[in-house]
């Protein structure tokens, strides 16, 4: 069995292919052309599997990108994606925080990992990537970087939920000599509190896990701790999880 | 659409702007519309009207008020169309429903307004609605604050009679919504130099209950599975009922219920009869406003009914005909609107009651619960009709969203995400 996931986020493009109990992993930037990003992660897929295209079984595509590339696969939501992935590694976690490019989510689990209820961020930028993409230019930073640059003693609170008046707002308090390190954790703690307050709009049960490129930030990994007060779960490779469990419901079609 | 050039510049409307919006309606109406397939033949009618939107029927107007008729615009279903038609008058419903109109509105309007009210003020200022042009006096109501200061706005341009809608439900409300009434029929007949009589509103709430039974009957329909019309046809038609001529319209859709009779007579249907069955319930949807029901049914769900003001609020419950006095005729009147649920009351329990009932008679697999942003009271309300729902064990899915496309595909990811949880 040989099932490929593709998940084609609004900054990136992730994708997974299994092959028996082997797996791969891939990451291309998403571009402006999704339908690219998609082809090229299943090229670089097939190469660091050694397969060729036409021995593979399955392709599920997620991502806002999953209606571009129609005809590559099926598509299926994120939310059905991360759900999948999650409850597969980590059965007892029955809520899961995704934060991504573009949106934030939160999703609700019953005991046979099906989701059962979900909210996700208007369209607004606060509480995402995006956000901190903004905010990291603002200081001169790469998003990347954010993470080990807090100092979450000095956090100064960040009054602004919009990008655009939060990145005036920065730009105020360094001009007035306010620490990089105490700014950045007050982003850290903003994006915290905006996601916590839609996590407790659909109620914490069972364990917390923390899924989207944003999870890879020790910091918003922080702040949101200590905004839920409970330890969150962060799967490794935790970018890959969307086009996990687009592969996983691909591996269980072929199964059934 | 035929050339109302002529007719459009007499009305003093801004051409130039208004040939955008006809450029761009075609296209909107194409790709929502007659892309779908198998659609009833009923449907012509009402593609007809709705290509000749800002034509056929401005023009039936514009000859009534040649002969001396008045034309009164109309903003909200508690606004009793049988005393305007018993004044030997025509009502029509002026809410506006596109992006297109709202640029105008925040001339004037701040921009955390809805867009209902902004779009609906843009079109007069813009001059790029030949009914808002038309209508010789406009009825407001006070069912919410955005409305009521966007009258005091629009009155420096046209007479507007505000109704003062009371937001409890009891006798004493009642009884001040007859009184309303009253006072409309004074303002009315005064307008039009008529005196409405107990015959001539008779006559009128007979034509008017014909109308909601009409919609009644073609809503029934949507009870079948597979559903014989979709969700966006019904939606369609049921925004076309605020304009058109009521008599007409209750003549075509009852022949066009007759053709969905015979598709159930042979378990005909538009979408397959395994589709997640939607209820959509919250803020009107103003023509041409078809966007919720194209992202769910190009999904692949069924919105099998909306309880709306675009919905079951426009045509449950008929007046009485049996009241032979003009007291008690209007004692009539007041109580069949003051049914009427909208989150403007306090409590609004009754909303909750007619989900919950709706969702057992439509067979409902799902609520999609929308409301139009910056909609204080539908947006607040959405909190305790989620929740009973939830302890109903019905799956409900809640949406703030505007007139724009720029949150269409995350509102594409709601959707199938929420279709997804629905699947067996």
């Amino acid at each position: 069995m040989l099932v490929v996931g593709l998940d084609i986020g609004s900054v990136a493009a992730k994708g997974v292919i299994l092959d028996k109990d082997t797996m791969h992993r891939a990451m291309v930037p998403t571009g402006w052309s999704p339908r690219d990003a998609g082809e090229k992660l299943i090229s670089e897929l097939l190469e660091l599997s050694g397969r060729k295209r036409e021995q593979v079984d399955d392709i599920v595509v997620t991502g806002y990108g999953r209606i571009a590339i129609a005809g590559a696969g099926q598509a299926a939501t994120e939310i059905k994606c991360h759900a999948r992935a999650v409850a597969e590694i980590y059965p007892a976690v029955r809520t899961i925080v995704d934060i991504g490019g573009q949106d934030s989510k939160v999703i609700r689990l019953n005991e046979q990992g099906r989701v059962i209820d979900f909210a996700m961020n208007d369209k607004c930028a606060a509480g995402t990537g995006r956000f901190l993409q903004v905010m990291a230019n603002a200081l001169g930073l790469d998003v990347s970087e954010l993470g080990e640059n807090e100092d979450s003693d000095k956090t100064v609170s960040i009054n602004s939920m919009c990008t655009v008046f939060a990145e005036s707002e920065i730009i105020g308090l360094l001009a007035r000599g306010t620490s990089k390190s105490g700014i950045i954790a007050g982003l850290h703690q903003s994006v915290g509190r905006r996601v916590a307050a839609m996590v407790r709009r659909i109620g914490i049960s069972g364990e917390v896990a923390f899924t989207g490129g944003v999870a890879r930030n020790p910091g918003v990994r922080r702040a949101l701790q200590e905004e839920l007060g409970c330890r969150l779960i962060i799967p490794e490779e935790c970018q890959f999880t969307g086009a996990l469990g687009a592969a996983l419901l691909g591996a269980e079609q072929q199964f059934n | 659409m035929a050339d109302y050039r002529q007719m459009w510049t007499d009305l003093g409307m801004d051409l130039e702007k208004h040939d955008i919006l006809c450029q761009v309606l075609p296209d909107a109406f194409g790709s929502v519309y007659l892309s779908q397939e198998n659609r009833p033949e009923g449907m012509d009618y009402f593609n007809f009207v709705v290509a000749e939107i800002h034509g056929v029927r401005p023009s039936e107007l514009i000859a009534h008020q040649q002969k001396g008729g008045k034309v009164f615009g109309t903003f909200c279903v508690y606004v009793p169309d049988e005393v305007i038609f018993a004044a030997g008058a025509i009502a029509t419903g002026l809410c506006g429903g596109s992006q297109f109109w709202v640029p105008g509105g925040e001339k004037v309007l701040p921009a955390n307004t809805c867009p209902l009210i902004k779009a609906s003020v843009g079109a007069r200022l813009d001059g790029t609605c030949p009914f808002f042009k038309i209508a010789d006096m406009y009825i407001g109501e006070t069912t919410c604050d955005g409305k009521k200061k966007a009258w005091e706005i629009l009155n420096e341009h046209v007479p507007v009679h505000v109704m003062d809608l009371p937001q409890m439900k009891r006798a004493k409300d009642i009884k001040a919504w007859e009184d309303e009434i009253k006072i409309l029929i004074q303002r009315v007949e005064e307008q039009c130099g008529t005196k409405i009589t107990a015959a001539s509103l008779a006559e009128n709430i007979k034509l008017i209950n014909g109308k909601r039974q009409a919609l009644a009957r073609l809503y029934n329909t949507r009870k079948n599975s597979p559903v014989p019309i979709s969700g966006k046809d019904v939606l369609l038609i049921t925004q076309i009922a605020f304009y058109d001529d009521p008599a007409r319209f209750t003549e075509q859709v009852n022949a066009l219920c007759d053709e969905l009779d015979a598709r159930i007579a042979k378990s005909e249907g538009v979408i397959p009869a395994d589709a997640p069955r939607i209820l959509i319930t919250g803020t009107p949807m103003a023509i041409p406003n078809w966007k919720l029901h194209h992202v769910l049914e190009s999904s692949g769900a069924a919105v099998v009914v909306e309880e709306l003001c675009t919905g079951t609020r426009y045509f449950e419950n008929p007046v009485d005909e049996s009241k032979t006095t003009i007291d008690e005729q209007i004692k009539a009147l007041a109580e069949r609107y003051m049914k009427i649920n909208c989150a403007c009351f306090t409590p609004n329990t009754g909303r909750i009651d007619d989900i919950l009932r709706l969702v057992k008679e439509y067979k409902v697999d799902g609520v999609v619960d929308c409301n139009l942003q910056f909609c204080g009271t539908y947006s607040t309300e959405s909190y305790l009709v989620d929740r009973a729902l939830k302890e109903a064990g019905i799956p409900v899915l809640h949406i703030e969203t505007d007139y724009s496309d720029q949150d269409f595909e995350q509102l594409r990811t709601r959707v199938q995400a929420f279709l997804e949880m629905l699947e067996k």
